[in-house]
């Protein structure tokens, strides 16, 4: 009995101490000397709330039971850590910029703040939790028992000592872990506490390892000789459990709630991530080193039959180590009380924000603006819930009758809440993740995992009748629940582990895939996803018309009215105001809403910002259907600008039309009465010379022959006329027939040179030619051709007026073949050179030889053939260019 | 002129191109360690599961040794990007200094 009351004046005293260093760190922290508070050390050791009373004790009697076991608890967390440049350094980044609150928070915030997610979560954490505090009381209980063994009657006082426990640490979270409301800002004091207490737990078990492998093993070799030769000699493992515990216990150590309160929430800098990369699994390490040792020595030495869940404290004990038992107490002791204290606080959070705040928003009427004073009803709902939490997990100790069902709730719970998982690592690294999708998946996965495990856990015939368990459901015996789809013989947790994580992942993905998510869920989708390009968060309120007063009050009502105004004015500055409201701008909003959602939760707080900005608030469906009206306006008007260009381009073709007409009715009347003039010269000297030949008598011959050769030569010019005019219209119209034939080049420039010079008179023409490129076979009307270059050449020789006239025909085969022909005479004036291809044009009245018809023939050949004429300037002479096309010249055989 | 301007230009690009290498090459490293530490505590699996094949005193030095040595890498990885994180590292998201807007209490 001196004994146990030592015991109880050394908690008392370890809870008083526990008091004091987190009443001075907050002191320190309010005075602004927090530095040390907030080093990496302190945030390592912090998350050591991850070995609970459960691995504290229970890793011992892990060991006894299935040998190395135990350790795949420990490995899949410092797999995590090491691996946080993966998940973690996002994770910690995204509750930072996000301001997340809890793990409910998280999955609400990057699904659309949808507030039923949130409440899931928070129903599947307390449904986890529950029970494993319940373990934490039972653990306490267990270890006062055994410094009392024998004095105690079980039962009633047990309970007692249980219901203390409870109260003192709901007391103690109370007081501190409420003393700020914003989540997001650290709980010093707490974080302080839990630190001390994991250096206690830490420096327990190694004293307690310390003493068994030096002081009863004789060394280290001498504790490997004993663990070869006692029962835990040979390695033994379930293979598949060691894969699958390490990878539940690694998906548990991202979702127990606890665990994301000090990893995310209470992460001060992310740089401590870094520090804690190494030093967490470390800690681990050392925490289970000497847990085989202890478990063989406890073999050894204590009689058959004893409790191996608590070797820890009964092998000191059994040796007279009084002192030593009392220090891995106040390890087990820590390791209980610093779970419960994070556990209380982070489900609290998750309650408060998700559960009591929506409905005292909906319930209390009128809305955060007009009632009573929101942060005292936050603070309270907190408080309430903490003492709830604690209180249910007294409640189910007691109920569960703290039995060996308990032993194995650890796990349990650690399924249960991996079941959070999908939706979590979807959410950050999928954007396609959709609200619907991470409902199915967590029904789905909840449901399955409650039927397979956490039902069964309570034993058989407590929640599922016998029959379920042996035959299935209405004797279906697929659904048993411990062997579904008739899969038998797998371990019962091993087995719920997988089917309910298949379940929720398919569900998740698939409902994923099919479902459509809302505009705010793509948002924030895109936020957590790509949180390392931007940091900044969706833009959802337009706040012109809203009222900075009444956010004021607000915000007041919520962070207090010192920190309000300092936020208030803060912003003011920034904005550049001179007072203290600033512009309700969309970016204040949004800092506003951000910073509430540090105390009251990212949907509460958007649900108090939409209620205040109220009607002027436009939602980001009402941005999206505004900019679905702005593009198809844009869509329309880029539609009429279109078709007023389309006007435009036809009223310009149609003017030009229109200039052509009257144009060519104006060549017309000139055509006619060029035409009538170039018929009439003809005919006047003929008339006039027959006349004389048949009035004058006594004429001479040879003037009797001058004359009617130049009636015949008139004639012939007239019939030469009406010939060319002939050709012109046919070609005009169309009606022309190619004589299509295949020939050379250089034969068809031949015979127009030779042509040419048949009525040659004047100066000799020289035509310099180059023969290797003329070697282009041709399929085309050759005569036709020909007859082009006949004109061409003589209109050279005709009007070259250079003192040596040399006319130079240049071939150039590319992807058309192109002929020049050019001469080295003056050349066609530029006003000239639009007309020459006119009908009757002639370059110079003086020589004049033709009917001005030649070249206007040329041209209507030779678009005949598919090819273009035009005059080449600036070549030192007449240059007029015939390009065809590349199908009429076939390459050289 | 341009010629001789050119190689001036051109060296501390190459400078920093090796160091931002290198930043990269050490950030692969913090995503490869998790898998190495897996590969190897899986590797028990393999084990011979009946008789005397494997003590357990091999298997606590085993397992505890490769925890040594991920600690080890772990903390040499963290040394790096610490020193990184000094010099300043504008390009990669990482790490980046978050300008310690948690510092004011």
């Amino acid at each position: 009995m001196t004994m146990l009351n030592t015991l109880v004046a050394v908690c008392s005293a370890y809870a008083v101490f526990l008091f004091a260093i987190a009443f001075v760190a907050e002191r320190a922290a309010m005075r602004g000397q927090a530095r040390w508070l907030r080093s990496p050390i302190v945030y390592t050791l912090s998350l050591s709330i991850y070995c609970t009373a459960w691995t504290f004790y229970g890793a011992v009697g892990s060991a006894v039971r299935s040998g190395f076991e135990y350790l795949t608890i420990y490995l899949g967390p410092s797999l995590v850590l090491i691996g946080w440049w993966w998940i973690l350094r996002k994770l910690v980044r995204i509750g930072r910029s996000q301001r997340i609150t809890s793990v409910a928070d998280l999955i609400s915030s990057r699904y659309g703040k949808s507030n039923l997610l949130a409440v899931g979560v928070t129903i599947l954490a307390v449904v986890g939790t529950t029970p494993y505090i319940a373990l934490q009381l039972q653990s306490v209980t267990l270890s006062f028992e055994v410094f009392g063994v024998g004095d105690l009657p079980t039962g009633e006082e047990q309970g007692h000592t249980a219901l203390w426990v409870a109260a003192g640490l709901a007391l103690f979270t109370v007081i501190f872990g409420t003393r700020n409301l914003d989540a997001n800002e650290r709980h010093n004091g707490v974080v302080m506490a839990i630190a001390v207490e994991a250096v206690v737990k830490l420096f327990a078990l190694l004293a307690v390892g310390v003493f068994v492998v030096w002081g009863l093993s004789g060394g280290v070799s001498g504790a490997l000789q004993k663990i070869d030769a006692s029962p835990l000699g040979a390695w033994q493992i379930d293979g598949g459990r060691w894969a699958g515990l390490m990878m539940l216990s690694a998906a548990a150590f991202l979702c127990l709630p606890r665990i994301f309160q000090v990893l995310v929430v209470e992460n001060d800098n992310e740089t401590h991530l870094r520090t804690a990369s190494w030093a967490f699994p470390f800690y681990l390490g050392l925490m289970s080193l000497f847990v085989v040792p202890i478990a063989v020595i406890g073999l050894e030495m204590l009689p058959e039959g004893s409790n191996p869940d608590l070797f820890v404290l009964t092998v000191p004990l059994s040796v007279g180590q009084d002192g030593l038992a009392v220090l891995s107490f106040l390890g087990g002791f820590s390791s209980a009380t610093s779970m419960v204290i994070v556990a209380a606080i982070a489900l609290s959070t998750m309650v408060s924000n998700h559960v009591v705040m929506p409905l005292w928003l909906r319930y209390a009427g009128g809305g955060a603006k007009v009632s009573g004073d929101v942060r005292s009803v936050v603070l309270l709902a907190r408080r309430l819930s903490i003492i709830g939490v604690v209180m249910l997990g007294y409640l189910y100790y007691r109920l569960s009758g703290g039995g060996a069902g308990l032993a194995s709730i650890g796990l349990v719970s650690f399924a249960g809440m991996a079941q959070v998982m999908p939706a979590m690592l979807g959410g950050i690294f999928w954007r396609g993740a959709s609200r619907i999708g991470a409902l199915t998946g967590l029904t789905l996965g909840f449901g399955c995992w409650g039927y397979t495990l956490f039902l069964p856990s309570f034993g058989a015939g407590v929640f599922l009748p016998d029959a379920w368990i042996a035959a299935g459901p209405f004797g279906i015996g697929w659904l048993r629940p411990q062997a579904l789809f008739g899969i038998e013989g797998m371990d019962p947790l091993l087995h719920a582990v997988v089917w309910s994580l298949i379940l929720n992942t398919g569900g998740f993905v698939l409902a994923s895939l099919a479902s459509f998510p809302q505009p705010l869920e793509r948002l924030q989708g895109a936020q957590f996803v790509n949180v390392f390009e931007h940091s900044a968060a969706p833009r959802s309120w337009t706040g012109r018309v809203a009222q900075a007063e009444d956010l004021m009050i607000m915000a007041q009502r919520i962070l207090g009215a010192r920190d309000a105004q300092a936020l208030f004015e803060r912003e003011a500055q920034l904005q550049g105001l001179g007072g203290t409201l600033p512009a309700p701008t969309p970016d204040f909003l949004e800092t506003l809403e951000r910073e509430l959602a540090g105390s009251v939760g990212a949907a509460t707080a958007h649900a108090m910002v939409g209620q205040i900005v109220g009607g002027m608030s436009v939602s980001v469906e009402d941005l999206m259907a505004v900019a679905d009206e702005t593009a198809q306006l844009m869509e329309y008007s880029a539609r009429l600008e279109a078709q007023s260009q389309e006007l435009a381009r036809t009223a310009a073709q149609l003017r030009e039309a229109n200039a052509k007409l009257t144009r060519l009715s104006v060549q017309k009347d000139a055509f006619l009465s060029q035409i009538s003039h170039e018929l009439r010269t003809p005919m006047t000297s003929i008339r006039a010379f027959s006349e004389i030949l048949r009035d004058t008598t006594g004429l001479k011959p040879q003037e009797q022959s001058k004359y009617a050769s130049i009636i015949h030569d008139e004639a012939i010019r007239l019939t030469r006329l009406l010939d060319d005019l002939l050709d012109l219209s046919v070609l005009e119209n169309g009606q022309v027939n190619l004589n299509l034939r295949e020939g050379r080049l250089s034969d068809v420039l031949d015979r127009a040179v030779a042509a040419a010079a048949a009525d040659e008179h004047g100066a000799r023409l020289r035509i310099r030619r180059d023969r290797g490129a003329e070697n282009v076979w041709l399929n085309t009307d050759l005569d036709r051709l020909s007859q082009v270059f006949i004109n061409l050449v003589a209109n050279a020789r005709k009007y070259c007026d250079a003192e040596r006239p040399v006319l130079e025909i240049r071939v150039r085969q590319g992807d058309r073949l192109v002929i020049d022909f050019v001469d080295n005479g003056t050349g066609i004036s530029s006003e000239a050179q639009d007309v020459i291809f006119e009908k009757f044009s002639r370059i110079s009245d003086q020589k004049a030889g033709g009917a001005g018809l030649g070249l206007a023939i040329c041209r209507q050949i030779i678009t005949r053939l598919g090819g273009e004429i035009r005059y080449l300037p600036g070549q030192g002479g007449a240059a007029f260019r015939v390009t065809l096309p590349a199908r009429i010249a076939m390459a050289a055989q | 002129m341009s010629d001789s301007d050119l190689p001036r230009r051109g060296k501390p690009p190459v400078f920093l191109e090796r160091q931002s290498y290198r930043r990269r090459r050490v950030n692969d490293a913090a995503r490869v360690l998790p898998f190495i530490g897996t590969l190897l505590w899986v590797i028990p699996l393999l084990w011979p599961e009946n008789g005397a094949a494997v003590r357990s005193s091999s298997a606590i030095i085993y397992l505890f040794g490769v925890w040594g040595l991920l600690v080890l890498g772990a903390g040499l990885l963290s040394w790096r990007l610490s020193v990184q994180a000094r010099e300043g590292d504008p390009e990669r998201d990482g790490t980046g200094v978050p300008g310690g807007s948690g510092g004011t209490p």
